[in-house]
């Protein structure tokens, strides 16, 4: 059974119809293609209509669609010989950001991300995408082993942030976020990062401080969740959509801000409608983004990331 | 209303009004609850003479007791973009930083000041917790990256002394990119080969922790500040149970090694003036 959001109850009722003529003619001879193509049509011309203006808190809810494509998923379409790697080294494995070794479009990587997990099991396994200092760490231990054997760091971002519970500050969870972000900033490899969701605050940037930075186009990208920001401003969670309008979290708006550097646009109806897709068209993103980098060496890499940071909200913004 | 109000006339009014008494003869202390004269607890840099509580003190009576003799020679602070988001909550974001700036007579929440600390020459970034909490927006991001570059210009040591909940809100993304923006500042200072002390004060928090804050050469922190990565309601709403005594205190972070020492605040100024000389091999002051 899929998932419908909220705002989608109409393309529901459609698609209800679609399988409920399916469901009536199977097996009888009445021929129903002609109303279920017509069907097929409206829902097709819903779907455009509905997706083309989505509002920034429409677009959390996608972004945060239980069957949005996550980590895992990516992994399993764009990259081959993929070799897990586990642990901080210290304390435990943190299953909420998961990374390794593996080869995309033929080019050796280290590629890592936060991983919400599918059903209620694994998103036990996985916290929900939200890691503890062990997962930033292992983050940082990761990143180190790319830059000692020069491999491209792709990090996909998705989570609604970072852990919050006394073990994680006890272990230092403010400490393994900034180093996370130190360690992004440091690297003599090229980093390219993907938000793919949901980009919560702290949690999302200690991985995202990259060369390159893409945004899937339903995906949101913030300082705060809408929630935790109408409860402090306004008083009242209730004015999440609100507060998701003031936030500017959206690709669009972030790309306008200088923020980020290309958004990769989903196929029609968002990327759980269609995952391999989507997967494809990160993919073409993704070899053209790492092509920027070829021939560079670490210094400069490691300069235009630093440039690139200082520069943001510099120029443009007053325009 | 009395009858004198009732018939005296405006002007005339003001002659029979009382004169204005300072309310604040007296501040009780949260801590232990002693009343203390107001004229002690300035003495005693507002520190409870009775139980050792710190309180929260101003940001130009820290960078007084942090310079030696209390001299300082202020920086300037870079202009940024005012309300990029053209924020709105309740309020305009453009009306909360005007009455902020009224409030506290500064521009932002940061203030960078260049003198020296039991001889030994740094770049001090005060974070001025009465403006709208000591929030970290662009403004405060330039002023770290200023105070950074002048610690380098001056090969001084840049001291970040964060009081703050965490990122500015109303500047959205921006004011999340302020995280990886301080990173690089205090990165370029550690590269340069001077010293990156922290002094955690009460409360860090949020954005402003998990960033420049956690990345000092060393880590030094006021008695029983609150330093930590999420709120305590947060926290509790999480995880539904009530957080334990002393959670997220200077002391607790220390007992858990996250920090190098806890520090009473009129020692301040004589420790890190000793570390600074120590990392970088000064002579000893006279």
């Amino acid at each position: 059974m899929a998932t419908y959001l909220e705002f989608e109850k109409p393309i529901a009722e459609l698609d209800g119809k679609i399988a409920e003529l399916k469901h009536v003619a199977n097996g009888g001879d009445i021929n129903i293609a002609e109303e279920v193509a017509k069907l097929q049509a409206k829902t097709e011309k819903l779907l455009k209509q509905t997706y083309a203006k989505l509002t920034p808190w429409q677009k959390t809810l996608v972004a945060r669609h239980p069957e949005r494509p996550h980590f895992c998923d990516y992994v399993a379409a764009l990259v081959s010989d993929f070799v897990p790697l586990a642990g901080d080294r210290a304390f435990a494995d943190d299953r909420a950001i998961i990374g390794g070794l593996g080869r995309f479009r033929g080019r050796p990587v280290l590629i890592m991300g936060h991983e919400k997990g599918n059903d209620t099991q694994s998103r036990v396994r996985h916290n929900f995408g939200m890691a503890k200092p062990e997962g930033y760490r292992k983050a940082i231990r990761l990143m180190e082993l790319a830059e000692r054997f020069g491999l491209p760091i792709v990090t996909l971002v998705d989570t609604p942030g970072a852990y919050p519970g006394v073990e994680a500050e006890a272990r230092g969870q403010a400490e393994a976020i900034a180093r996370s972000i130190e360690t992004c900033l440091r690297v003599k490899v090229p980093l390219v990062s993907v938000i793919i969701g949901e980009g919560g605050s702290g949690g999302a940037i200690a991985l995202a401080a990259g060369n390159y930075v893409i945004m899937l186009e339903h995906s949101v990208y913030s300082v705060i969740s809408p929630e935790g920001c109408a409860s402090i401003l306004w008083r009242s969670a209730e004015q999440a959509k609100e507060a998701a309008e003031a936030l500017r979290l959206t690709a669009e708006d972030l790309k306008q801000l200088g923020i980020i550097d290309e958004i990769v646009n989903e196929p029609l109806g968002g990327a759980h409608r269609s995952r391999a897709d989507t997967a494809t068209r990160l993919g073409e993103a993704l070899e053209a983004a790492l092509a920027r980098f070829d021939g560079m060496d670490g210094d400069e890499i490691r300069r235009q990331r630093r440039e690139k940071f200082l520069e943001m909200g510099r120029q443009g913004l007053n325009a | 209303m009395s009858w004198l109000t009732n018939f005296v006339r405006p002007k005339i009014r003001k002659l029979v009004q009382k004169t204005d008494v300072p309310e604040n003869l007296w501040d009780k202390c949260p801590s232990c609850g002693q009343m203390i004269f107001h004229r002690e607890l300035n003495q005693n840099q507002r520190v409870c003479p009775h139980c050792g509580h710190h309180m929260r003190i101003d940001v130009k009576t820290r960078l007084e007791l942090l310079f030696d003799e209390g001299k300082y020679e202020r920086a300037e602070t870079p202009r940024v973009a005012t309300d990029p988001l053209k924020f709105r909550d309740r309020k305009r974001y453009t009306e909360r930083l005007k009455e902020a700036q009224a409030k506290t007579e500064e521009q932002d929440a940061i203030v960078v000041a260049f003198g020296t600390m039991a001889g030994a020459p740094a770049v001090v970034a005060a974070f001025n917790f009465d403006f709208m909490g000591g929030s970290m927006g662009m403004a405060v991001g330039e002023g770290l990256v200023a105070a950074a570059n002048l610690a380098v210009e001056r090969k001084a040591a840049l001291v970040a002394v964060p009081a703050s909940g965490g990122a500015r809100m109303q500047e959205g993304i921006l004011s999340l990119m302020q995280m990886p923006r301080t990173t690089i500042a205090v990165d370029q200072v550690k590269e340069a080969g001077l010293p990156f002390i922290v002094l955690l004060t009460d409360p860090t928090t949020g954005g402003v922790s998990a960033s420049f804050a956690m990345l000092g050469d060393i880590q030094i922190a006021e008695p029983g500040a609150q330093i930590g990565f999420a709120g305590a309601r947060v926290i509790e709403e999480t995880i539904r149970e009530k957080l334990p005594e002393g959670f997220q205190r200077a002391e607790y972070l220390l007992d858990h090694g996250i920090i190098d020492m806890v520090v009473p605040r009129k020692e301040l100024r004589e420790q890190m003036g000793r570390i600074i000389s120590l990392l970088t091999k000064r002579d000893e002051a006279a």
